[in-house]
């Protein structure tokens, strides 16, 4: 996994609530067997019509969006599914930071194993945001080492991340060569289960 | 005696291999159930940095999300076969036990785990699917998880996990006649919400909870990840014994009856306190229909689909009547239906087919309905044509087919079109979940096999018969 520390980027608002993994990424492009190439199916339902073309109601599909590196959404977000190829996609297609006032627990795991932060937040200065950004080209500073988000009104917001899920994405570990350091301790409760 | 637990308590104490102060825990897997889907960048990652699976023994894997349930010898599809046929050689390079399409114990993994007595109380669970804590029925800890930690799992048979909040779903009292399991958990999570859960691991606790059979109490538990839970279960009795007793991996003689106490006695003590409890009257609870596209939006049969201007989520509730081509304030049994699944790993098991075929027996499927059975596993197929249930199913004119998801997500050809409309037993009514642009009523076997007859939604009650 690739270390991350901060972030700036063009922010995105997708004011909906409740947004299952069937619609970040739809079941006909779970069928890959890579990791990689899920971006360009991202929302796919949303972003394109039965013919497959780009549905100008739906603003990802705006110019302004094009280079959107960070995701404010509603309430719940990434409910449903466990595919991880949700968070593939939304790596893929270039997000870095998710902001929602909540996110599911499958999910939140999910995205912080690829890199993504994901970062729960107050509702009302979430709105502000969102609003910003559905107005204008609208930019945030995410500073993971000192948990702060800045835009450029002078706004500088903390947020809370567990300490162990922080030194992860700041060092970009891999979490299973962390667990094999104690394996000596695993290897003893194999001993002891019957 | 210790201070009183609760069963989730005892099985995480049980389980865990390394604590540290400000870290989750580590926890042991007893059981890891794999599919095609979510598991192939798992065994790649393996691969890629030379590491094995540490327990092919405690790793079981079948093929259920994307296999065709008619013609099975031909995958058409040329991206799905392929995904099969990773999966076949990744359990044949690691050395993992595989229910393939042909094989008699594949079934979707949520049926096969129940079926073979791989799900067992007090274990540890989890499986690349969020409707793992089904197996949680049996009073194991029951999750489901992402591809990366399919890995981790498979590299070390643990997993880091905080500890769970613990939270109390009371059933006070008992279901009306013609009321399902299926219908009290879409009351529970029409009730509370569709994240209620999240955070905490349900277990599921009253008088209607120990008097639902083994098959009820997997629907039950099936569905509380759409309640945003990872896990919900409930404690052994009598009855989850009864049902594990000589299944195939499930231990035999004296030591099943030593297994046996060590279950029973998993179950919560008197006394202990969950993080919070809620509590739902089971004699309120009539059969349920999902009017919108999560499947916290439901009703009772009696009742209308929401009025705009009433509720709490007015942009939510617009959008979700909009996508379902749904009035305000429109009576449930308005609502006239095309498709009919009764299938997925909610309500595909023997007694979920037996309930439906009562319904059917004798009558016909709606003219213009496309109606279809997908047994959970190929064992429930059998068990099901012996008893003479696919007769009564195609009789009445639904398709009787191989087992597998199906249109439970449509991964293989079994969609419901766009613009369709069906009443499905399965668990997600979510946007385009059954096809690009399908609308998914989530209802009972028994409602739903109505729902075939009537070409609408009808309140099952007022079948001849289902009362008695
Ligand atoms: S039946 Fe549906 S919900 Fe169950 S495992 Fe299969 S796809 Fe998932």
């Amino acid at each position: 996994m690739e270390a991350i520390q901060e972030h700036k980027g063009l922010v995105y608002p997708l004011d909906r609530s409740n947004v299952d993994t069937d619609q970040i990424i739809p079941k006909q492009f779970l069928k890959r067997i890579e990791r990689t190439g899920f971006g360009e199916f991202l929302f796919y339902n949303w972003r394109f019509d039965d013919d497959g073309n780009p549905r100008e109601d739906f603003t990802l599909n705006q110019q302004q969006y094009k280079n959107a590196s960070i995701l404010i959404a509603g309430e719940n977000f990434g409910c449903g599914s466990s595919r991880e190829h949700a968070p593939w996609a939304l790596t893929d297609f270039g997000f870095k930071v998710i902001l929602a006032p909540s996110f599911a627990d499958i999910f939140y795991n999910n995205a912080l194993k690829n890199g993504i932060i994901p970062i729960k937040m107050e509702e009302e200065q979430l709105h502000e945001w969102m609003q910003d950004a559905a107005d204008s080209q609208f930019v945030l500073h995410v500073d993971l080492r000192n948990q702060q988000i800045s835009d450029e009104k002078g706004n500088v917001i903390t947020f809370d991340i567990p300490e162990y899920h922080k030194e992860k994405l700041l060092n970009g570990w891999d979490d299973i060569a962390l667990t094999l350091l104690q394996e000596n301790k695993i290897l003893a409760y194999e001993a002891n289960r019957n | 005696m210790g201070k009183p637990e609760t069963i989730i308590d005892k099985i995480w104490k049980k389980h865990v291999v390394h604590q540290e102060e400000g870290k989750p825990d580590l926890l042991y897997i007893d059981q890891h159930l794999v599919h095609e889907v979510t598991s192939p960048q798992a065994f790649e990652g393996l691969r890629m940095n030379n590491r094995k699976v540490r327990r092919p023994d405690l790793t079981f894997a079948t093929m259920d999300h994307n296999v065709p349930t008619i013609n099975r010898q031909v995958v058409k599809d040329e991206i799905s076969k392929k995904q099969m046929e990773t999966l076949k050689q990744n359990c044949a390079d690691f050395g993992i036990k595989l229910a393939d399409m042909f094989h008699p114990d594949q079934g979707i993994v949520h049926v096969i785990g129940p079926q073979l007595g791989l799900t067992q109380p007090g274990k540890t669970i989890v499986c690349g699917d969020s409707h793992t804590s089904t197996h949680g029925a049996f009073g194991a800890l029951a999750f489901g998880i992402g591809t990366s930690e399919v890995e981790h799992v498979l590299a070390t048979q643990t997993i880091w996990q905080e500890r769970p909040k613990s939270l109390n779903v009371k059933v006070i009292g008992d279901l009306g006649p013609g009321v399902t399991a299926k219908d009290l958990i879409l009351a529970i999570i029409g009730k509370f919400g569709v994240r209620f859960g999240t955070g905490y691991v349900m277990e599921y606790t009253g008088e209607a909870i120990r008097n639902l059979s083994m098959e009820g109490r997997m629907t039950v538990c099936n569905m509380s990840i759409e309640a945003g839970a990872r896990a919900g279960l409930i404690s052994p009795d009598q009855k989850t014994i009864d049902y594990l007793e000589g299944r195939e991996y499930v231990p035999n003689g004296e030591a099943f009856y030593k297994a046996a106490e060590e279950w029973l006695a998993l179950a919560t003590d008197e006394g202990a306190t969950y993080d919070h409890t809620v509590t739902i009257q089971a004699d309120e609870i009539e059969p349920q229909v999902t009017w919108g596209t999560n499947p916290g939006m439901c009703v009772p049969i009696g009742g209308n689909t929401p009025v705009v201007a009433d509720s709490d989520h007015k942009e939510d509730v617009k959008r979700a009547l909009e996508y379902m081509g749904l009035e305000e304030n429109q009576p449930i049994t308005s609502i006239e239906i095309d498709h009919v699944f009764i299938g997925s790993c909610t309500n595909s098991r023997l007694s979920d087919l037996e309930k439906a075929a009562a319904i059917v027996k004798g009558r016909k499927v709606k003219d213009h309905i496309k109606a279809i059975v997908v047994p959970g596993s190929f064992s429930v197929k059998l068990q099901a044509e012996a008893a003479g249930l696919d007769k009564v199913f195609t009789e009445a004119g639904f398709e009787w087919r191989e087992s597998g998801c199906s249109m439970c997500l449509g991964m293989n050809d079994d969609i419901v079109p766009a613009g369709g409309r069906c009443a499905s037993t399965s668990n997600r009514n979510f946007e385009g979940r059954q096809g690009n642009g399908a609308r998914t009523h989530l209802v009972s076997p028994e409602m739903a096999a109505a729902a075939a007859i009537e070409g609408r939604f009808v309140d099952v009650r007022n079948f001849a018969g289902v009362l008695s």
